[in-house]
């Protein structure tokens, strides 16, 4: 058997993030007791070096190197673009968290880096290992991320119980992986999926491969009955950590999700649709359900990213490319809200206070009219109020569905957006007509955390204005395949 | 000669123990660790018969992937666990409850 040197090209950004994240992680050591900013001002850069080497390579030829193992096309560009511009708000947003609350380290970003880097992996991964590598890159980041304020209780309980119920999920995923692998004697994914196209495989342990991959990918994206992780998370997480967790890695996640089910089993679509069916519906009812009795804003947002999973799910169920395509575009604006709408918990709190309970936003309009005014706009994209942009996201995955004939499905999650808007609105009122409880007027917050929050928000009700673009361009990627 | 059935049901045995020291364990939190431990066991049990059925070497790679990630996740983990032990002097899985609601 010849050894054949692969292509490297396909890979390169991955690669140069790789060098840059190793060179970023030893040199810290070094400047970090003279220059504390650097590291953070190095990382950002590094982000730049390596979307500018996805924009270089772009293209619409799917190339497929590593012995079928590794991928590059249109919709893993794309995706992995996203992954960055989110990636650098949500790191923009970290730095004055982190200095004010007293653990600014380099290794955060070192960290949020190598998390970059796995969720690259998975967006590109073209078999099973590629996939389990990139997942286990992602999550032992983030946990080490979670655990980083070693002296908060809550944020260890917290990275204990991610790390529990991250590594069973991992466990579940793996065990789908195996009987897959043992059915059809392959783990590139366009040889499963033609393998189990021509009916030689066995039926029985290819329906268990794909129950217990699906409930592995529920996990990984929290949606009921396997999200009893995210709230605790959540909530226990520095701030600027739950930042990061609650939305780069879901881009990952969906990734993850059209490369298995869309990909490698499309022709299993009866065996996981029902299970997806389940997983959507109780998704969006738990989401806005739950969400109305919590008084938490981290909790709070936990609850309504469970909801959104279930409304990206709604795209799978249509389980076409418009429908990929649909859940593609939901998935990205999910990302770019919840890094406005955590950032602003981020640039409201202070040195040792969080302010994230929904008690401290009352009265906000009075204390910060313009911030009040930003986090209306956050909520109301998140409710899927026209003109935001979440409006566009709901209206289109819902549209798919509905094509695919699940008219019944479309009208529950219709009565669950109302159901939700519900508890945004109540973040509203305490902003708007309740007296605040202390009158005191808000520190001022700084700077660049104000412009990122007020440019995070103006692009919702931008892209909500313009929506054609970033629409036209999640449809372009999966339907030219 | 086993049978691939036997050795899939072994796995199954092994992914049960672990499910259920993960589940009905209210004690301490290395016995978690040693589930988990477990549970990717069983993967490795499943994949390296089907490996070696279907004549086909993939399989065994992928063990080897497993037991490289298996170590650094067990790393973490006990990192983990002494950090929740200098903050609480306790490891029992009962007294991480804070976070609820």
């Amino acid at each position: 058997m010849n050894f054949v040197i692969p292509s490297f090209a396909p890979a390169i950004p991955e690669m140069v993030l790789l060098a840059l994240i190793s060179f970023i992680l030893v040199a810290d050591t070094f400047w970090s007791k003279r220059h504390q900013f650097l590291t953070y001002y190095v990382s950002q850069i590094s982000l730049v070096v390596v979307g500018y080497f996805i924009l270089t390579s772009f293209s619409t030829a799917q190339v497929i190197t590593f012995d079928g193992s590794f991928v590059r096309d249109s919709f893993a560009d794309v995706l992995k673009l996203f992954t960055i511009a989110v990636t650098m708000g949500v790191f923009l947003f970290s730095k004055d968290y982190l200095v004010q609350h007293k653990f600014f380290s380099g290794e955060f970003f070192v960290l949020g880096l190598f998390g970059v880097l796995g969720m690259f992996v998975m967006i590109s991964a073209h078999n099973l290992i590629t996939m389990y590598l990139g997942l286990e890159i992602m999550s032992l980041a983030t946990i080490a991320m979670i655990a980083l304020r070693k002296d908060s209780g809550a944020a260890v309980e917290a990275a204990l119980k991610y790390f529990v119920l991250g590594a069973l999920a991992t466990g579940m995923l793996l065990y789908g992986f195996s009987m897959i692998y043992g059915a059809t004697g392959s783990i590139t994914f366009p040889e499963i999926a033609s393998i189990i196209a021509s009916g030689q495989a066995d039926g029985v342990v290819l329906a268990f491969g794909v129950v217990f991959v699906v409930i592995g990918v529920a996990f990984k994206l929290g949606a009921v009955p396997f999200h009893m992780w995210v709230p605790d998370v959540y909530h226990g997480a520095p701030t600027a950590v739950t930042l990061y967790i609650g939305t780069a890695p879901k881009i990952a996640g969906f990734a993850m999700l059209y490369r298995l089910l869309a990909e490698a089993m499309p022709g299993l679509v009866e065996d996981w649709l029902s299970l997806i069916i389940i997983i959507s519906i109780l998704s969006m009812v738990v989401g806005s359900i739950i969400a109305i009795a919590q008084d938490n804003l981290k909790r709070l947002l936990a609850y309504s990213g469970i909801g959104h999973m279930g409304f990206l799910l709604l795209g799978v169920i249509a389980a076409t490319p418009e429908g990929y395509a649909a859940a593609m575009y939901y998935v990205i604006v999910y990302a770019i809200t919840g890094v406005a709408g955590f950032g602003m918990i981020v640039a409201l709190s202070r040195t040792g206070k969080e302010f994230d309970a929904i008690a401290d936003f009352k009265g906000l309009n009075v204390r910060n009219p313009w911030l009040a005014l930003m986090m209306l706009i956050i909520l109301f994209s998140m409710a899927g109020i026209p003109p935001f942009v979440g409006f566009w996201a709901k209206i289109i995955v819902i549209e798919e569905v509905v094509k695919a004939g699940f008219t019944w499905i479309a009208v529950l999650a219709v009565v669950m957006a109302v159901i939700s808007a519900f508890y945004y609105l109540k973040v509203v009122k305490a902003m708007y007509f309740d007296k605040p409880d202390d009158t005191s007027n808000l520190e001022p917050v700084s700077g660049s955390l104000s412009w990122g929050v007020s440019l995070a928000a103006i692009l919702l009700l931008v892209l909500g204005l313009l929506p054609n673009g970033l629409i036209a361009l999640s449809y372009s990627t999966l339907t030219v395949l | 000669m086993i049978a691939l059935s036997d050795f899939l049901l072994f796995g199954a045995v092994l992914f049960m123990i672990s499910m259920a020291g993960i589940f009905l364990n209210r004690k301490n939190v290395i016995i978690l660790l040693m589930s988990i431990e477990l549970l990717l066991l069983a993967v490795n049990t499943n994949l390296v018969a089907f490996s070696h059925y279907l004549n086909d070497v993939t399989g065994q790679i992928f063990v080897f992937f497993i037991l490289t990630v298996a170590a650094a996740e067990a790393a973490i983990g006990l990192a983990i666990v002494v950090l929740v032990y200098r903050k609480r002097k306790s490891i029992n899985v009962d007294d991480l409850g804070t976070l609820k609601g």
